[in-house]
């Protein structure tokens, strides 16, 4: 038999073979930021009980340049990450204004935390 | 009929005399209208009758001719010359072997369509001497997912598939999901071991490329998603309400 | 040589193919079926075929009226008991593949809907959008799926059928990947490969149909029926040659000369029916020959509108709206849009008559059987006759169930009677000698794309719509000629692995059979009737011609021709009057 098959190897360059597989693993990617976020909250329960000191602590950890920074990236990876959910939730549930339903929810959502927090 | 300059950059690979596949270089003038086909063909008949692809309705219709074109998933036929500028690269359909040139082996591809069962597994039978009722609006609820030319650019676009074979990947899902939503099937239960598995539907972190690339906008990623909701309803169900389940 | 054993051999997957396949698995659940096709099934040109497929099931329609309409619009040579089979037939296959799955395109009701079609007098073309074949073709591959006595054999090139002097018994094929050969040994074979459109330059037909079952059946002594009817459809696009179904006239388009008239009104067909409101048979809902005929003679005069791509009439479709194009006729409009730059919805689109379909074929029976005991013949490749002179649009593909089926529970009958499968070990290695001596060949100087520009060329000047004889005398010279050159052809890749040079080779011998078979019966033809029409012989003449043409195989020459009667029984040969008097 001459047959011989040939299995091209697959490489890490498919990622950047179309804009639609780098804005992939840039979703996928937020998900550092959410986790890591995530954790600092978890952190930031546990500081709170350990009493006052710490918990002060906590917060100047907060306000930190580098805390800016990150919280700032985790924003907009944030932001990225729903909007492409939102956005897609329709090929998965093809209910009628499906995606508007999330936006609204998402603005009632943050309107009611933003009257908490200020 | 005006012409302009053309050049093709095609992957070759022939077993018998090549270790891996390499480039080869077609410079000829060919009318503004055509696509890539036409210029393979031109290719075949005049320069190199050694070139091998497949093809047969030029009307986007039969599937055949899926190949890489500048490093995207196409159909040949459909891919149109003043839609590229400079050397056109050519290749074979991603993620599959290649046989020779610009023909790869695709028994995964068909074994996989087979798997999940796809043909109607009735939930009741038909009426005596006349056709099962099902209204447009029934028609329309699966009619996209029927669609499919099995061109398999959805697989050389899906990355799952390329990182992980044995995915189940996304024309064979879509198919599957097609036989789930025609109001006279019953068989959903029948396809859920192999749409629900690891390999199935579960596989799928919706890329959503395969949905960019199909040529007749059947969208598998849309099918996948609401496969594994559907799935997931279904374990559900199976397991609080036991009651439910069919007799085995 | 490797050999696969089975009990039914079937070449081509196509929808003939997959139903007799289908036929047998349900009616024999332990016969072991091999089903062999040069292209995966789904790939098969039945995916092309656009319009819908006809079978009687509104009230108001009979069986006598599909008869009529039938055996008219094939200029009475169709085989009027083979007809009556075959309409009988029709909406028993057309609920089969309602049950299997098939999206066939429905009322508000929910029941099937059906569609006006050319030379048809009642609606009676079921359908699924403008992409029936397809779902047809889908429908039947992937039930297929559920019967594992279905053994595939996917990209084998059948190549000669095995004869041992009284019977087929099988058959010899290149498995395309490795470029080796199989032999199959088989106590019936079924040719279901489809038609030879690709001996015409410009084609609806795709690469494949390339008469190779055709030419199988020739070469064993299986004589090819009516071979010289070869149909022309209306509307293809000029560049392409691809198809614009005939439900485009059906839902309502119209065809115009260059200053916009309703030309065919001219010809036989008028008065003219208003826009967007057809009358069945008459105008655009004419035959397919008579539309096609009346191109030519307006191109003729000078009234076709003169493109970059020759001479388009143009059909106009605005009058049906966006909303009705989209849903029924959605391909269509994707492929003007694609191919042509033209949208439909807004514009009239070039289209100009091209070659789609072959009423010729193997010789069968109304049994799907042809003479040489074993083989059966159904679909496009073979000729019963129930399509006559002249085919009408949506026959064809319930042709493929109905005689699919009807192929299948022949061979079970045959194998049922003849236990013994015996192989043919020596004719198999003369088989796999002469591909060698093929394969090996140097210093030939001939190649088969020039062999095939060649063919082509004649094709187009002299076998077209309208032929004569010295047209035809020269084709047929032409093509002895090319027939002799092509023992010299020599390939440019003699390697094995997925060899398509070697392939198109081979698909160019099956096409010169078939285009020497073709042009051979015009020759003899001396009559005008249906898709065959000569300048130099203008009328029909049932005296002499109300007869099947037979070009039977004569190794190293031309065909001989010899005639056999068409079977009439209730309809005497009439006039054929697409006009609205009719009505």
């Amino acid at each position: 038999m001459s047959r011989a098959p040939y299995e091209r190897p697959i490489t890490s360059e498919w990622i950047f073979r179309h804009p639609r597989y780098l804005r992939y693993m840039v979703r996928e990617f937020s998900c550092l930021f959410i986790g890591g976020w995530t954790l600092l909250m978890v952190w930031g329960l546990h500081q709170l009980s350990q009493g006052p000191a710490a918990w002060a602590a906590f917060l100047e950890l907060l306000r930190s340049p580098a805390s800016v920074v990150f919280h700032l990236l985790a924003l907009a990876f944030a932001l990225y990450h729903s909007t492409t959910w939102f956005n897609l939730t329709p090929k998965a549930l093809p209910v009628p204004f499906i995606a508007e339903a999330h936006y609204a929810g998402w603005a009632a959502l943050s309107v009611v935390i933003l009257a908490l927090a200020l | 009929m005006s012409e302009r300059a053309v050049e093709l950059e095609v992957l070759r690979y022939n077993p018998e005399t090549d270790k891996e596949p390499h480039f080869q270089r077609y410079a000829l003038s060919c009318p503004e209208e055509w696509v890539v086909l036409d210029v393979l063909n031109k290719i075949k008949e005049s320069v190199d009758p050694t070139l091998s692809y497949r093809w047969s309705c030029h009307m986007a219709v039969c599937g055949s001719c899926g190949m890489m074109i500048n490093g995207e998933p196409k159909l040949a036929c459909k891919a149109f010359l003043r839609d590229y500028r400079g050397t056109i690269r050519v290749e074979p359909l991603r993620h599959f072997p290649i046989e020779r040139d610009l023909v790869t082996v695709i028994d995964d591809f068909v074994a996989k369509l087979a798997r999940v069962k796809p043909y109607l597994i009735p939930k009741e039978p038909p009426p005596e001497g006349a056709e099962y009722r099902q209204t447009p609006a029934q028609l329309k609820r699966y009619k996209q997912f029927t669609l499919c030319i099995n061109c398999m650019l959805c697989y050389a676009a899906c990355p799952e598939y390329g990182l992980i074979p044995k995915y189940l990947g996304p024309a064979a899902i879509a198919l599957g999901h097609r036989w789930n939503l025609d109001s006279r099937d019953g068989g959903r239960e029948a396809r859920q071991e192999e749409l629900a598995a690891t390999e199935g539907a579960w596989e799928c972190s919706f890329v959503g490329a395969c949905s960019e690339v199909c040529p007749e906008h059947v969208d598998p990623a849309g099918a996948i998603q609401r496969v594994k909701i559907e799935s997931t309803v279904d374990w559900y169900r199976a397991h609080l309400m036991p009651w439910t389940n069919e007799e085995k | 040589m490797e050999t696969v054993s089975t009990d039914v051999a079937i070449i081509g997957a196509g929808g003939a193919g997959l139903r007799a396949a289908l036929a047998l698995a349900e009616a024999a659940p332990k016969l072991r079926i091999a089903l062999i096709s040069k292209v995966y099934p789904m790939r098969s040109h039945t995916c092309a075929a656009e319009g819908g497929a006809a079978g009687v099931i509104k009230p108001g329609d009979s069986l006598q009226q599909h008869f009529d309409d039938t055996v008219g619009g094939g200029d009475w040579l169709c085989d009027q008991d083979a007809v009556d089979y075959f309409i009988a037939e029709a909406p028993k296959e057309l609920l089969q593949l309602e049950r299997w799955g098939c999206p066939w395109s429905r009322e508000p009701d929910g029941s099937v809907a059906v569609r006006p079609f050319g030379g048809m007098k009642l609606m009676r073309t079921w359908f699924a959008a403008d992409k029936s074949g397809f779902h047809i073709l889908h429908t039947l591959f992937q039930t297929s799926l559920k019967y594992p006595s279905i053994r595939r054999f996917d990209e084998y090139y059948a190549t000669e059928l095995l004869v041992d002097g009284a019977c087929c018994r099988g058959l010899t094929a290149i498995e395309m990947r490795s470029g080796q050969m199989r032999r199959f040994d088989a106590a019936a074979v079924i040719l279901a490969g489809g038609g030879a459109g690709r001996i015409f330059p410009f084609t609806t037909n795709g690469a494949i149909k390339t008469g190779d079952a055709m030419a199988m059946a020739y070469r064993a002594g299986v004589p090819l029926k009516d071979m010289e009817f070869v149909q022309y459809h209306p509307t293809g696009l000029p560049n392409t040659g691809t198809l614009l179904t005939e439900a485009c006239r059906g839902e309502g388009g119209v065809l115009l000369n260059k200053a916009g008239r309703r030309f065919l009104q001219d010809y036989g067909m008028g008065p003219e029916t208003p826009r967007g409101h057809p009358v069945l048979k008459t105008m655009e809902l004419g035959p397919r020959d008579r539309v096609s005929q009346a191109f030519w003679q307006e191109q003729k005069k000078g009234n076709m509108l003169p493109t970059q791509w020759g001479d388009c009439m143009l059909l106009d479709m605005r009058h049906l709206g966006e909303k009705t194009i989209n849903e029924r006729l959605p391909l269509v409009r994707d492929m003007s849009i694609s191919y042509m730059g033209v949208d439909p919805v807004r514009d009239p689109v070039p289209v100009r008559p091209v070659v789609h379909y072959m009423m010729g074929g193997i010789h069968t029976d109304l049994r799907a059987a042809t003479p040489l005991p074993g083989l059966f013949a159904a679909g496009e490749c073979a000729c019963v006759s129930i399509n006559g002179a002249n085919r009408l649009g949506s026959n064809s593909l319930t042709e493929l169930l109905v005689f699919g089926r009807r192929a299948a529970l022949s061979a079970l009958d045959f194998v049922e009677q003849k236990k013994d499968a015996k192989p043919l070990v020596a004719e198999a290695d003369r088989a796999q000698a002469r591909l060698r001596e093929l394969f090996q060949r140097t210093g030939g100087g001939e190649t088969v794309a020039g062999l095939r520009k060649e063919m082509l060329q004649t094709m187009e000047e002299h076998a077209g719509i309208y032929r004569s004889g010295e047209g035809l005398g020269a084709a047929c010279a032409k093509l002895a000629e090319l027939r002799r050159r092509y023992r010299r052809i020599e390939l440019h890749d003699k390697t094995n692995v997925y060899n398509t040079d070697l392939l198109q080779a081979l698909e160019l011998g099956s096409m010169l059979d078939c285009a020497e078979a073709v042009v051979q019966s015009a020759a003899g033809r001396r009559e005008s009737r249906g898709a065959h029409q000569r300048l130099d012989f203008p009328a029909r003449d049932d005296r002499h011609f109300l007869r099947h043409s037979l070009a039977t195989y004569d190794a190293g020459g031309p065909p001989r021709i010899s005639y056999q009667d068409v079977v009439i029984t209730k309809s005497q040969p009439g006039v054929r009057d697409y006009s609205g008097a009719h009505a």
